[in-house]
């Protein structure tokens, strides 16, 4: 098997992946879908970066058009991506195809469409290991009933043997795991993988990504909806919201001094357990701009309790935050000067300028008093 | 877990709107084997009340909703729902009750039909009943009261609103025909988190307006906490603990109920996650473990639990569970920590 890139003109000392600029844009009748709109990001050697957002934020088609598995027609994408300091981001599908299983792997959302339904459970893992590592049929073999071993599965021998139907969904979400680690990836991509399970089977799953990307050494980009599931086990966080980076920091920064009033929304939705029952839970109003037709100004006015005339005009820039790493795209950041004039503002007139375009009711953010 | 047993119904009340006694539910599973879906559960929900079912998929949650609905055949057991046994109703006398027991669903995309029109879809209660006089008004004054603008909202179609907004349109469905029990099965289970506020808002809205009595049934503790007046967790088929939510919280007493607890992920990073999470799937509900169901992953069973299968009894005020060994008197583990004893031995 060609080994093109693993021979190319990659370095060690360049960062794992990098990032720059990344726009993925999808010609539509309705126009120009901006999903993912000047995206940059670096993530280093085992490091996990969770990507945070509502549906229609453009987190999936982020991780899509890293890996190279979007749609061939009516796409435009732009932008580099370096991969070990290799320019990935002209490569044919054939030269993905050497990326995909050694270097990169992805875990989709849903197992129960992600498995071949047709195949032996057996058979769908050791395909990568014959295709890409050209190992003997046996040797395959052994290495998938312990791969599947390693995921958590019991009777591992008696499983390769099985169909997917046969398992539940957690089990099915272990064996693309086991699927995506096979050929023991560098770049794992976790794309709300726990989002079709339940809570419980939820914590068995992430607590297994947690331990075999410590064990492999292997950088994670975990996707989700829930700020809950990134807040103990990502590095960093990245939040998304209409195809851009609004904010991003460490997992500590982020959480302990949030500047994007979005971010600080998102969190306050969650419901939380130390809440006394019939809590009233503060929930963002009205729902994401159609990337179609994205409002000027701020994507985020609309629904923004902060919001003031200059973010109907001007878009925010990401600027830098005290912390090292911390970056938020806001004219009148959380937790400033700025936003607390802002908010008291929008609290003393009752409404933001935004009004006319979406109905914003204006809240006290969950511990401020009042 | 898994115990059946009586304790927990409020005998002594009057204002018990529906009564589930003893129900349970078998699907036929071919060669003479059956599926034990429901195994002997008992609640009752008082007017005005909010009920919270919480468990994992295939615990039978779904079921006891459907089969109070009579969405499916009842083996054995009695629903009373208002002083009518309903459990033998067929016919006519069953579609008239359904007047008063309406059902949301968990995917609101695929429960609208999608070439129809919204306004017919929400008057389409209406019209069954013959209630169609002036029943412009009535659906105009319910889509605004779920939050959606009547004159836009009527001619579209469903494709053309978001998962939050077709779930606004269930609940304006349901409510249309003023009903006095809505069972919300999974409501919020297939939205975002900032949706999934909105819509909690707004049943806790509907429930005042209306005076609606919910059973709110989710696999989310912490959802099911922020809605309910009391809560009953079940595991294969059968009830482990019915408590007032915070009690619940603060003194969960079923070893269930406490790894439930701490598999909800936090947002906060200084909270290191649950390491010793619950072990193992489900067991099959073809062939339930005898005497406690829960005793296979259960991380305090004894011999007692294989043999003699425990009983709902009281172990505090309003508070039930069904266990031999539950955690009482222990305090609450910190959230997101590990339960108390929790992977001890293992």
């Amino acid at each position: 098997m060609a080994r093109r890139i693993v021979a190319g003109e990659r370095s060690v000392e360049a960062p794992l992946l990098e990032v720059e600029d990344l726009s993925t844009h999808f010609r539509t009748p309705r126009g120009r879908v901006r999903a993912v709109d000047g995206v940059s990001f670096t993530l280093e050697r085992g490091r996990t970066l969770g990507i945070v957002g509502e549906s229609g934020s453009g987190k999936t088609v982020l991780s899509r058009s890293i890996m190279g598995l979007l749609p061939r027609t009516n796409v435009e994408r732009t932008g580099t991506i370096r991969y070990e300091g290799t320019d990935i981001s002209e490569y044919s599908q054939a030269e993905m195809r050497e990326v995909w299983g050694p270097e990169m792997a992805m875990i989709f959302q849903d197992p129960m469409t992600s498995l071949n339904p047709v195949m032996k459970i057996g058979k769908q893992i050791t395909e990568s290991l014959r295709f890409h590592l050209d190992m003997p049929k046996g040797e395959a073999n052994d290495l998938a009933v312990s791969l599947l071993r390693s995921v958590g599965i019991p009777e591992p021998a008696k499983r390769v043997k099985e169909y997917p139907h046969q398992l539940s969904g957690g089990m099915r979400q272990r064996v693309v795991i086991a699927i995506a680690l096979a050929c023991g990836p560098k770049l794992l991509f976790a794309d709300e993988p726990t989002t079709a399970l339940d809570v419980t089977v939820q914590a068995q799953i992430l607590n297994l990504l947690d331990a075999q990307q410590r064990e492999r050494f292997m950088a994670m980009v975990l996707v989700t909806h829930d700020l809950g599931v990134v807040a103990g086990r990502a590095h960093d966080i990245a939040v998304m919201y209409a195809g851009k980076i609004v904010e991003k920091a460490s997992a500590k920064t982020l959480f302990a001094s949030m500047r994007m009033p979005y971010t600080e929304a998102l969190l306050e939705s969650i419901p939380k357990l130390e809440y006394a029952s019939h809590t009233r839970l503060a929930s963002i109003p009205g729902r994401p701009p159609d990337l179609a037709n994205p409002p000027k100004g701020c994507n985020f006015a609309p629904r923004c309790r902060y919001a003031q005339e200059r973010c109907l005009e001007e878009e925010p820039e990401l600027q830098a935050g005290a912390d090292t790493g911390h970056v938020f795209a806001c004219h009148y950041p959380v937790g400033t000067e700025a936003g607390a004039e802002a908010l008291a503002r929008n609290l003393a007139r009752g409404f933001t300028p935004a009004q006319d375009e979406a109905e914003v009711s204006i809240t006290q953010p969950a511990g401020s008093g009042a | 877990m898994a115990g059946s047993g009586r304790a927990h119904l409020r005998d002594d009340r009057d204002d018990i709107v529906l009564r589930v006694e003893d129900l349970v539910v078998e699907f036929p599973a071919g060669r003479g084997r059956k599926v034990h879906a429901v195994s002997g559960v008992s609640f009752d929900v008082a007017a005005g009340e909010t009920l919270g079912i919480v468990g994992e998929s295939g615990c039978g949650k779904s079921t006891t909703g459907k089969a109070i609905m009579r969405l499916v055949p009842i083996a054995g057991g009695t629903v009373t729902f208002q002083d009518t046994e309903i459990s033998s109703l067929s016919g006519r006398k069953l579609r008239e009750l359904r007047q008063d027991l309406q059902m949301i669903f968990q995917d609101p995309v695929s429960s609208i039909n999608p070439r129809r029109p919204i306004g017919d879809v929400v008057a389409e209660p209406l019209e069954i009943w013959g209630k169609s006089d002036g029943a412009e008004a009535v659906v105009d004054k319910v889509l605004t009261d779920v939050g959606l603008d009547p004159e836009i909202a009527r001619p579209k179609r469903r494709h053309e609103f978001s998962g939050g907004q077709c779930q606004r349109i269930c609940i304006a469905r349901a409510l249309v025909l003023d009903p006095d029990v809505i069972i919300c099965d999974e409501p919020v289970s297939a939205l975002d988190v900032s949706v999934q506020a909105q819509i909690l808002n707004l049943l806790e809205d509907m429930k005042e307006r209306y005076g609606l009595t919910l059973l709110f049934i989710a696999h989310d503790l912490a959802v099911v906490k922020n809605v309910s007046d009391r809560v009953a967790v079940m595991y294969l088929g059968k009830i482990c603990e019915i408590a007032s939510p915070d009690d619940l919280y603060h003194r969960p007493s079923h070893p269930y109920t406490a790894a439930l607890l701490s598999a909800i992920p936090l947002p906060d990073p200084t909270v290191v996650p649950d390491t010793v999470a619950l072990p193992g799937d489900l067991p099959s509900p073809l062939d339930p473990p005898s005497g406690c169901r829960f005793r296979t992953r259960c991380p305090r069973a004894g011999d007692r639990c294989t043999t003699e299968e425990p009983t709902v009894r009281e172990i505090g005020p309003d508070h039930f569970v069904a266990c031999h060994f539950p955690l009482v008197g222990e305090p609450a583990p910190p959230a997101g920590a590990t339960p108390v004893e929790v992977g001890s031995g293992r």
